[in-house]
């Protein structure tokens, strides 16, 4: 398992190297100059313009920026910046707690759903029940998020108003943020209504961002049910006259959720990706509405250093997602 | 599903009511975006000004609520130099800077605060020019400050004294613009010792209405009310920017009441809005103008008659109505009709494609093929400026100028438009700074901006000398009359095709009272109150 785990870590090094060359040079490749962005209509002169880019670093080569900005990240650097002056990684971890407990709330509703539906559908597989539920899975997999969670939140919080609009949690509550998982500290604060307040704010935009995790999983373990039921030792199970339950939930669930597990951790690439959506259209602070500001801006340093991050996240978890792999079928750690 | 939902919905709501019930009077605003910084100086977004200089600080003089009018802020009185150069201020005494959870103050007010605020920013070698990396003070560097103002000494510590390099009439308007805002001396000692500089740019210490309290990155800024404020105290206890970048979604917080006002909404919405019985809609011309710009230097459109010809041949209502849905007016002159000096006499080119053709034919022009520039990102004076370069476009056509629509990206769009030798007329605007029509009449079209932001790079004796004489007398009344003339020649020249002034549209609850509209665009909210 070692020996496993450090050749999965070999591998990471120049998938980051090559993230964070990516990364660099394709926000460089955009037309359009932060600089001169800075002071809008408005007409910076050349020897002004020329001020600022070298005061920012700006003028020098390509590749020596590059190195520079690497040397940088690598002594946990990533610079400031240019629109707010804060340095990158203190706003990144303000706001990734946000992100993360977004996206674990859509996570658990993508698993809890999407698992059990993609299971009933295998086994009752040509039903009605069947093929209205893939059909779901299809129309949700192809919901665009942003239309999908403006329509929510006219019909849930505009027309039956069960549903608070935005935000994070009622305006009424107000305590430090210790851990800034909105649950953990509203619980924390020992506010009367701030922990339900909380949920009731998490709870529209974790279904949009769930929305298309949860059509894939559910897809996903519905034909990996399918592949393993008609394996020979499904039907040696169940001729033995084991309970459908356990010939289900034993013996064939386990082996069908490999390839889920294996989606289940893409997902949540595709998930931070849906994030910097849905916490647009939410006003959710999370990291993906703080990109997307930073696109607009061209604040180069935030789009580089918030994309290594995010790159960096995202290689963690699917190297966890192997590794869990490896416990679960012992065959794949050699 | 449904019956869980509705009973936690109904705890939810019990829980709100007993929690309001005990709560101060609290004002919530759905601002359109986070604040940069909350250091004035240091930006140039009205989004971040909203949220720093107006809450938080004064300045030396302000604009009069609704009007661009320049009067007494923290400067109690001025006297000004025979010759305009020398500013003497008496400030405010009894001023109390407020005492926050980072900082209690010694002392009240005085001219060091003043000194440091704006010293600071015109000087590089001044020990806070630089306390923050990458900061540049943009504002005033576009405003000129650094040349323009030679010295500000501290005469006694009620009284400063600025001289300038040249007399400037719209000096006393720039000193009310956000980014001269006061801050306080002591508490940025304070810092310098601690050795956290950059805390000045963060938790924010003013003397303005609203003392802050704290911000939530990209979420929630809290403000209380400042006890100790030298001016009419606010009438609300808390006020709340719950920042919400989507317009469709700020316009249902409004609804569900989770807003008591809102900036920008979509135009779409703006009927709904009206028809609405729990909510009311204010709106005025915005201080901007979108304008057509010809670059006067190149052959037909160095012709005056040939500029008019085509002015006629532009239906802005057409263009107000596609890309404005109405919410904007069309525009005759190049300031907008807010601003002081306005000339009520000028004349638009009345829409006429026969006069427009017969005047392009009387001037020798055949065959014309011509580039408009449209840009490429929506802003509050042009919302959509290809579907307006369409139109024209369209009307051109008609009298036989065939035009070709081209666009750049943004930053690049800017860039190129300045160019001397650009080959088309390009479409752009302006939002006023300090509602001085220095700002628009020699900021945009001044001859020494050819080459800059004078995008027709239209360099005329007769109107840059009106503007000029306008810019070094104080006198207002002789300034009125100067920039009336000038807007007198900008109608016979036509360097541009004025296009429209848009409409700020702010809707808001219907128990808000006390908002006044700022035709500076500025949100403020010393004044209001919620009906109970």
């Amino acid at each position: 398992m070692f020996g496993f785990l450090l050749r999965r870590l070999a591998v990471l090094i120049p998938t980051f190297l090559g993230v964070s060359i990516i990364a660099f040079s394709f926000i460089r490749l955009l037309p359009g100059d932060p600089v001169a962005l800075l002071s809008g209509e408005r007409v910076m002169s050349p020897e002004r313009h020329a001020q600022i880019s070298a005061q920012l670093g700006m003028d020098r080569p390509m590749v020596i920026q590059y190195f520079d900005y690497l040397g940088g990240v690598l002594t946990g650097d990533f610079g400031s910046s240019i629109v707010s002056k804060k340095p990158i990684i203190d706003q990144f971890f303000a706001l990734f707690p946000a992100t993360v407990e977004l996206s674990l709330c859509a996570m658990f509703i993508a698993i809890v759903l999407g698992i059990p539906a993609g299971v009933i559908a295998a086994m009752k597989r040509g039903s009605i029940f069947d093929q209205g539920l893939m059909g779901i899975a299809l129309v949700g997999y192809s919901m665009p998020i942003f239309w999908w969670g403006l329509l929510l939140i006219i019909l849930f919080s505009g027309i039956l108003q069960w549903f608070p609009v935005s935000g994070r949690i009622s305006l009424m509550f107000y305590f430090p943020q210790v851990t800034g998982f909105m649950l953990i500290d509203s619980l924390i604060s020992g506010q009367k209504g701030a922990f339900a307040s909380a949920v009731s704010h998490l709870a529209l935009p974790s279904i949009v961002l769930a929305t298309i995790p949860l059509a894939v999983i559910a897809r996903q373990t519905r034909s990996a049910m399918l592949e393993v039921l008609s394996e020979d030792y499904v039907r040696t199970a169940r001729a033995k006259g084991l309970s459908p339950f356990r010939v289900v939930g034993v013996h064939a669930l386990r082996n069908a959720m490999i390839p889920v597990i294996t989606t289940i951790g893409l997902q949540i690439g595709v998930m931070l990706a849906g994030a910097i959506l849905t916490e647009t259209i939410f006003s959710w602070p999370g990291i993906g509405k703080w990109m997307v500001d930073s696109v607009f801006r061209r604040d180069y340093p935030v789009i580089q250093g918030g994309l290594l991050l995010i790159a960096g996240i995202i290689m963690t978890v699917n190297l966890i997602v192997d590794l869990l792999y490896g416990l679960i079928n012992p065959r794949i750690r050699h | 599903m449904k019956r869980t939902l509705t009973l936690a919905a109904a705890a939810l709501l019990s829980a709100t009511f007993f929690a309001g019930a005990a709560s101060a009077k609290t004002f919530v605003y759905c601002s359109e975006g986070s604040p940069e910084g909350f250091d004035p100086g240091l930006y140039t977004a009205g989004t971040t000004f909203d949220a720093s200089a107006h809450p938080i600080y004064n300045r030396l003089l302000e604009f009069k609520p609704g009007t661009t009018q320049p009067e007494a802020g923290l400067a109690e009185s001025w006297d000004i130099s025979e010759d305009g150069t020398v500013y003497t201020f008496k400030l405010r005494k009894g001023v109390k800077f407020q005492t926050t959870e980072f900082f209690t103050p010694s002392r009240e007010l005085n001219a060091d605060d003043v000194v440091f605020s704006i010293g600071r920013q015109i000087d590089p070698n001044n020990a806070w020019a630089k306390y923050i990396s990458g900061g540049t003070w943009e504002y005033a560097e576009g405003m000129g400050f650094p040349k323009l103002i030679k010295s500000v000494e501290k005469v006694d510590d009620l009284t400063v004294k600025m001289t300038l390099n040249r007399p400037e009439a719209p000096f006393l308007a720039n000193l009310a613009m956000p980014f001269a805002s006061i801050l306080s001396k002591e508490y940025a000692d304070s810092l310098e010792k601690a050795g956290t500089k950059e805390q000045l740019n963060q938790n924010p210490v003013g003397t303005g209405p609203f003392t802050f309290v704290a911000y939530q990155q990209d979420a929630i800024i809290r403000y209380k009310k400042n006890a100790d404020y030298w001016g009419t105290a606010p009438k609300i206890d808390d006020l709340v920017f719950a920042i919400t970048s989507d317009a469709s979604v700020r316009y249902q917080k409004l609804k569900a009441g989770e807003c008591h006002l809102m900036p920008f909404p979509n135009a779409a919405d703006v009927e709904s809005m009206k028809s609405d019985s729990n909510l009311k809609v204010m709106e005025q011309e915005g201080l901007n103008i979108a304008y057509l710009a010809y670059n006067t230097t190149q052959a037909p459109f160095d012709k005056p008659e040939v500029r008019i010809a085509l002015n006629k041949a532009i239906n802005k209502k057409a263009i107000v109505d596609a890309v404005f849905q109405g919410m904007a007016t069309p525009a005759t002159n190049p300031i907008p009709p807010t601003m002081w000096s306005y000339n009520q006499e000028t004349k638009d080119d009345t829409y006429d494609l026969d006069a427009a053709k017969k005047m392009l034919a009387d001037a020798g022009v055949k065959d014309l093929s011509m580039k408009i520039w449209a840009m490429p990102v929506s802003r509050p004076y042009m919302l959509n400026a290809r579907r307006a370069a369409e139109i024209m476009q369209d009307d051109f056509a008609k009298i036989g100028v065939k035009v070709e629509i081209v666009s750049y990206e943004w930053a690049e769009y800017l860039q190129r438009s300045k160019d001397k030798n650009r080959d088309g007329a390009a479409i752009l605007g302006w939002t006023g700074d300090n509602g001085d029509p220095d700002n628009f009449l020699d900021t945009l079209l001044g001859c020494d901006a050819v080459g800059g932001n004078n995008r027709a790079q239209w360099c005329n004796k007769e109107f840059d000398d009106l503007v000029k004489k306008a810019k070094v007398t104080s006198d207002q009344e002789e300034r009125t009359k100067l920039y009336e003339q000038a807007q007198v020649v900008f109608k016979k020249e036509a360097p541009w095709a004025t296009i429209d002034h848009s409409l700020a549209i702010v809707p808001m609850a219907k128990g808000v009272t006390g908002f006044t509209q700022s035709p500076l665009g500025d949100f403020t909210f010393e004044a209001v109150d919620i009906a109970e």
